[in-house]
């Protein structure tokens, strides 16, 4: 997956994954792909939880080396 | 009655069913799709009472009302009696051990081991030792950093890029007399009891912290 932009969230702890994200997505175009990679295990749910409540579609959320990657696509 | 609007009329009177118990299933069915609408596109919002001015008890607020405006809500956070220290230009929040006997009280330097233990100290101890909550506040300090926590200031210059409304109790102002010079500029009212229950009323989440 091609992303147009990619946040480091790693060693941040709730709640700054989430607003790290809602900023990174302001940059983008609607359709346009956002990859964050993060360590706080919270963020599972939390990237789960902004998405559906934001309108953007979460694409996959998995485990990546010792920490997390996510793929968001803004609604 | 033009003719254009007739004709819509017409076009609807087409699609609408004829009988009263299908009109009735129809207007049913219209008036869920109308809800979940509206829902879908009401903005929620969040109302927060700070009381506290101590560094553990100004985190919540701060996290949920950054949160609350990430997932586009409408926040505002009232601070009275001592939440408003949360709005000085000045941010000095301590860490109390008073009253929190449940407070875990751990290393955030060493071993792996001994971080992981927790190191009970007496309530007695913490309310009489002097210097014991400057010694709490700056081992919280240093746990906060090295756990990639954001600090108060922070999370309270989020708030303030975000929107979130910060409202300061006029009441406790005048109680404590506070100079308004010793608070940040960016407070989006000095109100009372009325106002803000006038702001909350419409509130999806209303939280005492």
């Amino acid at each position: 997956m091609e992303a147009t932009q990619t946040l480091d969230a790693r060693g941040l702890t709730c709640p700054l994954p989430i607003l790290r994200t809602k900023k990174a997505l302001n940059n983008l175009q609607t359709g346009e792909l956002l990859r964050v990679f993060a360590t706080d295990p919270g963020s599972v749910n939390d990237m789960a939880a902004f998405c559906q409540q934001t309108g953007n579609t979460l694409v996959t959320s998995q485990k990546s080396g010792d920490g997390l990657e996510f793929f968001i696509r803004k609604g | 009655m033009t003719a254009t609007t007739l004709q819509a009329l017409d076009k609807q009177a087409k699609t609408l069913p004829a009988d009263l118990a299908s009109l009735d299933a129809w207007l049913d069915q219209r008036l869920e799709e109308k809800l979940a609408e509206r829902e879908r596109k009401k903005v929620r919002s969040l109302a927060i009472i700070a009381t506290k001015g101590t560094m553990d008890m100004a985190y919540p607020p701060f996290i949920l009302a950054t949160t609350a405006a990430a997932l586009g809500w409408n926040a505002s956070i009232f601070f009275t009696f001592y939440g408003l220290e949360l709005l000085k230009k000045e941010l000095n929040a301590k860490v109390s051990p008073m009253g929190n006997p449940a407070m875990p009280m751990k290393l955030p330097f060493g071993p792996e081991w001994l971080r992981h233990m927790n190191i009970p100290v007496p309530n007695a101890i913490a309310a009489n030792m002097p210097g014991f909550e400057s010694f709490a506040t700056a081992m919280m300090g240093r746990t906060v950093k090295a756990k990639g926590v954001p600090t108060i200031k922070e999370l309270r210059d989020i708030c303030i890029e975000s929107d979130v409304r910060l409202l300061a109790c006029q009441m406790t102002v005048d109680l404590f007399s506070y100079r308004r010079e010793e608070f940040i500029p960016e407070i989006a009212g000095w109100i009372g009891a009325t106002s803000y229950l006038a702001e909350a009323q419409n509130a999806d989440v209303c939280l005492f912290v």
